[in-house]
């Protein structure tokens, strides 16, 4: 908030140990003040782990935790200006909702507390159930109260652990924008865990993604999505096509020569991580097209496809056996059909590159993996 | 024979409950009676004289006194010292806690005549002259362990997060305690308390060993007065007994029904 300049969150080389499992490996990371921050990971990366050591919860093993200057490392979890909305919700069962969403406030003996916590239950529209106990509500209405008890209290910084996990599609996309809107509102840091990459990417000003304990990229939707570090970035967060291919020469204009299973294509030098040469060149799958409109282009034969209305998904088998997903807007062109054979470009610059010396299928479950 | 079977289940229900109820009716009836002879066990004619006067026959009503404040004194400290042990067990891991939990099924599983005459032994032994106070801390001894199991069960079925999340609102340990974790353990707590009255208040094997000539609790009183004749007045005690256990367990389930409403 304005009037209560709490600063950046900041995480210094933050680890812990569970006698014989390293949840978190040393990890830094600072998350700006009043930003939604969306800590994104496939399950048991040490997503809660984190959570709970900045909560106080859970003791580091090393590191320390920052929250502006101030250092809370070993500050007990009920002095921190933290609040956490837990992934089981955790409401008080003995409590009224009110009495739940006040509890905070009375606390720290705010005079008053009954009409803040019934301000903060109409902002999340649930005023007219204050009376009633936490198992009357369903399931979406006690996370919003969770929220609410959370929020009312004004905190530095609002942990949220997966709140939206129990919920169906629609509440989901719903308190999702819910969400969102009451941050704009109310300000306050919100580091929101999540293992849902649409959720982090539609939310989030920034996102860190996270992998076996470790911080594989920290960045903005757009840069974690267009230029991933990593092929489980690139995997995790959406579609991929991994060319195996190896850089031969400068092409000049910014541009180099790349040679991909014997076929020459382009690629902006730029992306190029330094002094490598052996390269996975990555392409979104809409930024394949069918047809000549790019200055990349490779042949191959149309294997699979599926309509899904505003799009068609393209399975294309290139010469060599590796399968690219293509997906084509319905705009009209003429759709392509299964055994047709297609050339398939793109423009140099449109793609993303990778060492190849990593694990090529990271991030992917095991039936998305496709060898070629 | 539809009729039949759609009230089988009320009917072996009604003869469960009058099962268990005829003796305490028995009790309340004779509570009116004046006895042709010192023996209580026919019924002669009605009569008010021994709710008029309960306390009519020599020592029963110091009997029931003591009795009382027995029950008291050990279902409290039993309770206070039984939750912290409950709450041990129940929450952390440290060394000797498998140990721990069984001492304190011992004195459950042990025969009373055993820990009666042992525990005489042990207050001979160290010189302590039996009386009220000896009888006290055996009730708490056997009660403490009816209480560990009692909240035990309640406090092990908590979710741990509920008092995280209290710490996380800025609750300090003392407030997650009385505000958060008591209130949710309370219904254990009370079903401990209100067992160890009970056994205490019944107990007669342990407490016999145990008591002096000045300290003569009610089921040493009503057993020494039955060698000898009934007098009515115990059947009075019995009743109102009955009655007020009658009482808190209707409260109880008054209660519980409301808050099952509310949530
Ligand atoms: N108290 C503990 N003792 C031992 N290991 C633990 C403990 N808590 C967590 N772990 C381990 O640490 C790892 C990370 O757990 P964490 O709960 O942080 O995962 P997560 O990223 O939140 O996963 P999810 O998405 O499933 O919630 C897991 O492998 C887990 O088994
Ligand atoms: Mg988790």
């Amino acid at each position: 908030m304005a009037e209560n300049p709490s600063g950046d969150l900041r995480l210094v080389q933050l680890s812990k140990q569970f006698a014989d499992f390293t949840a978190c490996h040393p990890l830094d990371l600072t998350i700006p003040q009043g930003s939604f921050f969306a800590l994104l990971g496939p399950s048991g990366c040490g997503k809660t782990t984190t959570l709970r050591m900045i909560a106080g919860l859970e003791e580091p093993t090393g590191g320390s935790i920052f929250i502006g200057d101030t250092d809370i490392t070993h500050t007990k979890a009920y002095r921190r200006n933290v609040n956490t909305v837990f992934q089981s919700y955790a409401l008080f069962p003995h409590m009224t909702i009110i009495e739940n969403v006040a509890f905070g406030l009375k606390r720290r003996g705010d005079k008053e507390a009954m009409k803040k916590a019934q301000e903060a239950l109409d902002l999340v529209e649930l005023g007219h159930r204050a009376k009633q106990k936490p198992n009357q509500l369903s399931g979406g209405m006690q996370q919003r109260v969770a929220l609410a008890r959370a929020l009312v209290n004004r905190p530095d910084v609002l942990l949220l652990d997966e709140p939206l996990g129990a919920l169906d599609l629609k509440l989901r996309r719903q308190m999702q924008i819910e969400l969102k809107r009451i941050q704009l509102d109310v300000g306050i840091t919100f580091v929101h865990v999540t293992h849902d990459q649409e959720e982090a990417m539609t939310m989030a000003d920034e996102v860190a993604v996270m992998n076996a304990g470790r911080l594989e990229q920290v960045g903005t939707p757009t840069e974690l999505y267009d230029h991933p570090a990593s092929t489980f970035v690139a995997n995790f967060l959406g579609q991929s096509n991994l060319l195996t291919s190896r850089i031969v020469g400068d092409a000049g204009e910014g541009l180099l020569d790349v040679d991909c299973h014997g076929y020459p294509i382009r690629i902006a030098a730029a992306h190029v991580p330094a002094g490598v040469r052996d390269v996975f060149v990555g392409v979104r799958p809409e930024k394949l097209r069918i047809g000549h409109t790019g200055a990349n282009q490779l042949t191959g034969t149309i294997t699979d496809d599926s309509f899904t209305g505003v799009s068609t998904h393209y399975l294309v088998q290139l010469p060599w056996g590796f399968e690219v997903t293509v997906v084509q807007p319905n705009d009209g062109s003429p759709r392509a059909k299964v055994g047709e054979k297609v050339d398939i470009s793109w423009d140099p610059g449109s793609e993303f590159v990778l060492d190849a010396r990593q694990d090529e299928d990271a991030g992917l479950l095991d039936e998305e993996i496709r060898h070629g | 024979m539809a009729w039949i079977r759609k009230h089988l289940l009320l009917f072996a229900a009604l003869v469960v409950l009058g099962y268990l109820l005829i003796p305490n009716l028995i009790v309340a009836i004779f509570s009116f009676n004046k006895p042709r002879g010192r023996y209580n066990y026919e019924w002669n004619e009605f009569s008010i004289d021994a709710w008029l006067n309960p306390c009519g026959n020599p020592g029963i009503c110091e009997a029931l006194g003591l009795s009382l404040r027995i029950g008291f004194t050990a279902s409290l400290v039993a309770t206070i010292l039984g939750t912290l042990v409950a709450f041990a067990l129940g929450r952390h891991r440290f060394r000797g806690r498998s140990a721990t939990n069984l001492l304190i099924f011992m004195p459950m599983a042990t025969p009373e005549v055993v820990m009666g005459s042992s525990l005489l032994t042990l207050f001979v032994m160290a010189g302590i002259p039996s009386g009220a106070m000896n009888i006290t801390i055996a009730h708490i001894m056997f009660c403490l362990s009816f209480v560990v199991v009692a909240v035990k069960a309640r406090v092990s079925s908590l979710d741990p997060r509920l008092e995280e999340a209290a710490a996380d609102l800025g609750a300090t340990p003392l407030q997650t305690f009385l505000r958060v974790t008591l209130p949710l353990a309370a219904p254990g707590i009370a079903a401990g308390a209100l067992l160890a009255f009970s056994l205490s208040f019944d107990d007669y094997i342990i407490t016999n060993f145990n008591a002096s000539p000045s300290s003569i609790t009610f089921p040493m009183y009503v057993w020494g007065a039955a060698q000898r004749g009934t007098p009515v007045e115990i059947f009075v005690v019995g009743t109102v007994m009955f009655l007020l256990a009658l009482f808190i367990v209707i409260i109880g389930q008054i209660l519980s029904a409301r808050r099952e409403r509310q949530a």
